[in-house]
């Protein structure tokens, strides 16, 4: 009986000194761990203001926010008509032109590639736009329309809107 | 003196003095001086050592380097440069490393080939296999860091594209991917981290390296019979004999490297690298070090994001699983009359992965890596184990020594080799 609790005691102890060694370890991992996310001077470079009184329409300019370029463009009315005609069931990542513009006729998307993070190629006059008229991702062949979403190729989503604001008529802030 | 109770084993006192206390001496006697290798090994058995001495090189020429380089985005381009110019010999040592970088790849896919085609990996030596695979994990791992260290175009979008892939994962991957750059994008958190990396997991390599090399001195070297040691009669020892035959190997490729190193030091490298890193331009083809194509073929094979990833992380994964997957009990290919051809063609295929590897993946070449990937996964997932089911294999000679006498057709070596004994 006396051997038995003895027994129970060990095992209790056992298991406890385990645990709390186990729960110890983790914890000292965790600060080295969390040491390799974005350090708060990289968070906090998080907005840029750009100025587009300057982009006539069918233009676009390339702006880096957060170390990414962002495709800032003044889009024609055909690319407008063209980005709302088309049918949600032929899309990849289906979402209405509307839900990612602010205004008809700027566009602003985060331009890297879904894939795997290049920068597609559409930006100057003289660019391929790939098949749907907006962007193509030399990389692995990603075509997107001319509102950014995926219509061919590997990647998987559209390209990214990313948050932006109008702080008067001609001034975007981004971030 | 207290050395009266001490054994005796060598004449050198101070040998026995450390030998009593750390029987390292002994050790290496037994590793490496009269360590029994089968006779019959051919150059193939050199390929190891030559691995060895290159980890070696490119440790030394690696922490020469590290003096004079700057892992800072807006210095580290520079800073290659400078060691080209300015330092002293330091161009000799970037192409040492560079070019080492690639010529300890192909020694490796070497010895790789050696360890599948004579089925080194099989039964009793199957973790062996597993510690290889594991270095040739964390070379790939080591060389794509290095490759970022320059800040050259590649150095950038190749670090982009890589990192990229492990947002495929499903919830957490964008996550990981943020955890791994230390920002939102490659940047100079990134190239810190991945300078650190870089210097230590070659040290990891080398401890990885020293378990392979015990684990094989276990059951001892396998051989091209694929048959066991039965008697002193089927060895020679470690030294005299295979240290003057790996040194001859360490001179020819001496040889091979000097001529890469100072005549075309640029033949493996990649033109692009030489422009300084801009994240806002992707250079039109992104192309991977030749060494690390086929994976980058089997991932560009696959339309969809994360199914490419899987295949890509599947196809070095399969590697460890290889030993069970075969299920013939003869070791070499060279008894193997079936098998043997599907190993070449699985050779020849590994290459030709490579080669379109680094191509644009559109038309024909799209059509060749499929096609490729499909007999990639197909060899080990079907060939492997039904080969060995339906194969009838040649008959084995009896013991290593009957190789030479029997006039076995693998023999690399004359019969009068036999003399020796």
């Amino acid at each position: 009986m006396a051997e038995n609790s003895n027994n129970k005691r060990r095992d209790f102890l056992q298991l406890s000194t385990v645990t709390i060694g186990a729960v110890g370890t983790a914890a000292f991992i965790w600060p080295f761990l969390k040491s390799m996310n974005p350090a708060e001077d990289t968070i906090a470079l998080g907005t840029t203001e750009v100025d587009v009184s300057q982009i006539e329409e069918g233009q676009s300019i390339t702006v880096k926010w957060r170390g990414k370029p962002v495709f800032i463009r003044k889009r024609t009315k055909d690319e407008i008509d063209e980005a709302k005609t088309v049918n949600m069931s032929d899309l990849k990542d289906p979402e209405e032109d509307v839900d990612r513009v602010k205004k008809d006729e700027w566009l602003v998307l985060v331009g890297v590639c879904t894939h795997l993070g290049c920068v597609p190629l559409g930006q100057k006059l003289t660019d391929s736009k790939g098949e749907y008229n907006g962007w193509y991702c030399p990389c692995h062949g990603s075509h997107y329309d001319t509102s950014g979403r995926i219509r061919k190729g590997p990647a998987p989503e559209n390209l990214a809107v990313p948050p932006y604001s109008f702080l008067n008529d001609t001034i975007i802030k981004i971030g | 003196m207290s050395g009266n109770s001490e054994p005796r084993k060598y004449k050198n006192p101070v040998l026995n003095w450390i030998e009593f206390r750390l029987p390292i001496i002994s050790y290496f006697e037994k590793e490496y001086g009269d360590y029994p290798m089968p006779k019959n090994c051919n150059y193939f058995w050199s390929f190891g050592a030559l691995a060895t001495i290159t980890l070696v090189t490119m440790i030394v020429s690696g922490i020469f380097l590290a003096m004079n380089y700057t892992p800072h985005t807006e210095m580290a381009f520079d800073s290659v440069e400078r060691i080209m110019r300015d330092v002293n010999y330091g161009w000799l040592l970037r192409y040492i490393h560079s070019n080492g970088a690639a010529f300890f790849f192909i020694i490796v896919y070497i010895h790789i080939v050696r360890g599948m085609y004579y089925g080194s990996y099989k039964y009793p030596r199957e973790l062996n296999w597993i510690l290889g695979v594991f270095i040739y994990l964390l070379m790939m791992a080591t060389s794509f860091l290095g490759y970022t260290l320059p800040w050259g175009q590649m150095s950038y979008w190749g670090a982009t594209v890589i990192t990229n892939l492990f947002s495929a994962i499903p919830f957490i991957g964008e996550g990981l991917k943020t955890w791994l750059l230390g920002d939102y994008t490659v940047g100079n958190a990134t190239l810190n981290r991945f300078f650190a990396l870089h210097y230590v997991l070659p040290f990891v390599i080398f401890g990885v390296v020293g378990l392979h090399v015990a684990a094989v001195h276990v059951h001892g070297s396998n051989n091209p019979a694929g048959i066991d040691i039965r008697s002193k009669n089927d060895t020679v020892n470690f030294f005299p004999y295979m240290l003057i035959k790996d040194t001859i190997a360490v001179c020819v490729f001496g040889v091979l490297i000097s001529a890469v190193i100072f005549f075309g030091p640029n033949l493996m490298a990649e033109v692009d690298n030489y422009i300084p890193a801009d994240p806002l331009v992707t250079p039109a083809h992104i192309v991977p070090n030749w060494y690390l194509a086929p994976f980058y073929a089997i991932l560009r094979a696959v339309p969809d994001k994360l199914g490419g990833v899987a295949l890509m992380f599947g196809a070095i994964a399969i590697l460890f699983v290889l030993p069970w997957l075969d299920t013939s009990k003869v070791r070499s290919c060279n008894f193997r009359p079936m098998y043997k051809w599907f190993m070449m063609l699985f050779f020849v295929n590994f290459f030709v992965l490579g080669y379109v590897g680094m191509l644009p993946a559109e038309g024909l070449y799209l059509l060749i890596a499929r096609v490729g990937l499909v007999y990639y996964f197909g060899f080990f997932l079907i060939i492997t184990p039904f080969v060995g089911w339906i194969e009838k294999p040649k008959t084995l000679p009896a013991s290593i020594s009957d190789v030479y006498l029997g006039g076995g057709k693998e023999s690399p070596l004359p019969a009068s080799q036999n003399e020796i004994h």
